[in-house]
């Protein structure tokens, strides 16, 4: 869960000048699927401005392939569910998922909508996977956009590689080292 | 300077309408019959002395294991003269039953929304409003979240949570010993035994 790793057994044979490559098919689609990823943003809440941020031009999410915003759901590939999710709301999130042609992915956006956050109550749906199937978990309160590229690319190896099961972006070290050389400094 | 408003009212009402009145951090209060609740209101509004035009807040508190049990909370401004009052009226009894006030709409317009609030946390009814429905919550909801005996981890969805074999054996939240340190497990209320 959340490793990147490519295998493949795509080739290029190069006679000569020129060359060819052999593939398989589904490895073709795959890496045509991966770079064409149409998004559709539910996007509720504060999240949102980190998703901006992402998607603009500082760290261009168009790099991947799946900077085009749809906001019809029967023409998107990937729903992004950016911020929270309150019971109220997730039967139009269910809706929205279901009039999504296959192939879709769903990416959970920030703390609340893989598990709700710290909203612990009455209102608000504990993670929208109980509602609807999720592919990435990115966590972060916000994530940083670094953490949304990560869960992105780590989606594209997923489709690669026609794997189902649910990922989650790990952070890039282990914060608790921080700690643990912070407290050496001021000990 | 609003320990005036609170002279005017005594002076007009008397003891038997203004319950009690205090003063915190110059914030004055009012403690209204809940009988009198709208003609006070309309009295604070129009009289040329206070002119209380606006209506900043009304909100509800329940008082747990008190008697009157609810209280309905309404913060006024008056533009005019920069003066604020806050007003309270106490209603309902210990099982949140018979909690009814009149509205305040017909006085103010605005709280028409703040009353679907209250009636939407609290159950509080307000006589007289003009479309008292549920504002935050939808129809379905049982029972109303802000009262203490709302178990806190109560929580009702609209559509079934997912099951089967695609399904990640655990999903959020977690065991009760699990997740945040400041979870909800102490957090429900419990009706002292007699």
């Amino acid at each position: 869960m959340g490793e990147m790793i490519k295998p493949t057994t795509s080739q290029v044979i190069q006679t000569g000048q020129s060359g060819f490559a052999t593939t398989k098919f589904n490895e073709l689609l795959a890496w045509a699927r991966k770079y064409s990823l149409f998004q559709y943003p539910f996007v509720t809440a504060c999240c949102a401005m980190e998703f901006m941020s992402t998607a603009s031009p500082r760290y261009d999410l168009a790099r991947f392939g799946s900077e085009a915003p749809r906001f019809t759901p029967r023409q998107a590939d990937v729903l992004w569910v950016v911020g929270t999710v309150s019971q109220r709301q997730a039967p139009i999130l269910k809706r929205v998922f279901e009039q999504m042609t296959e192939p879709k992915w769903v990416i959970a956006f920030g703390t609340c909508a893989s598990s709700g956050g710290f909203y612990d109550n009455y209102a608000t749906l504990a993670g929208i996977d109980k509602v609807v199937p999720v592919d990435i978990y990115i966590p972060g309160c916000p994530p940083r956009p670094e953490a949304v590229l990560d869960g992105l690319m780590l989606l594209q190896d997923k489709i690669q590689r026609g794997d189902k099961t649910p990922g989650v972006v790990k952070p890039r070290h282990d914060p608790a080292e921080n700690l643990v050389q912070l407290r050496r400094k001021t000990g | 300077m609003a320990q005036k408003l609170l002279d005017i009212l005594i002076e007009r009402f008397g003891d038997s309408v203004v319950l009690e009145t205090h003063n915190h951090c110059g914030d004055e209060t009012a403690v209204i019959d809940a009988a009198h609740w709208r003609e006070v209101a309309t009295f604070l509004r129009d009289d040329p002395r206070c002119k209380m035009n606006m209506l900043a807040d009304l909100c509800g508190v329940d008082r747990f294991d008190a008697e009157p049990r609810f209280e309905v909370v309404a913060h006024l401004n008056s533009l005019h003269f920069a003066h604020r009052l806050r007003i309270k009226a106490r209603i309902g009894d210990e099982d949140g039953e018979g909690a009814l006030l009149d509205s305040l709409v017909p006085v103010w317009a605005g709280a028409n929304w703040f009353e679907r609030e209250t009636y939407d946390m609290f159950g509080i009814k307000f006589e007289a409003h003009p479309d008292l429905r549920r504002i935050l919550l939808y129809e379905e909801f049982e029972g109303y979240p802000l009262r203490k005996d709302y178990p806190a981890a109560k929580t009702q969805p609209l559509v079934p949570y997912r099951e089967g074999p695609d399904v990640l054996d655990k999903l959020p939240p977690f065991g009760a010993d699990e997740g945040m340190v400041f979870g909800r497990k102490h957090l429900d209320y419990v009706k002292e035994e007699d």
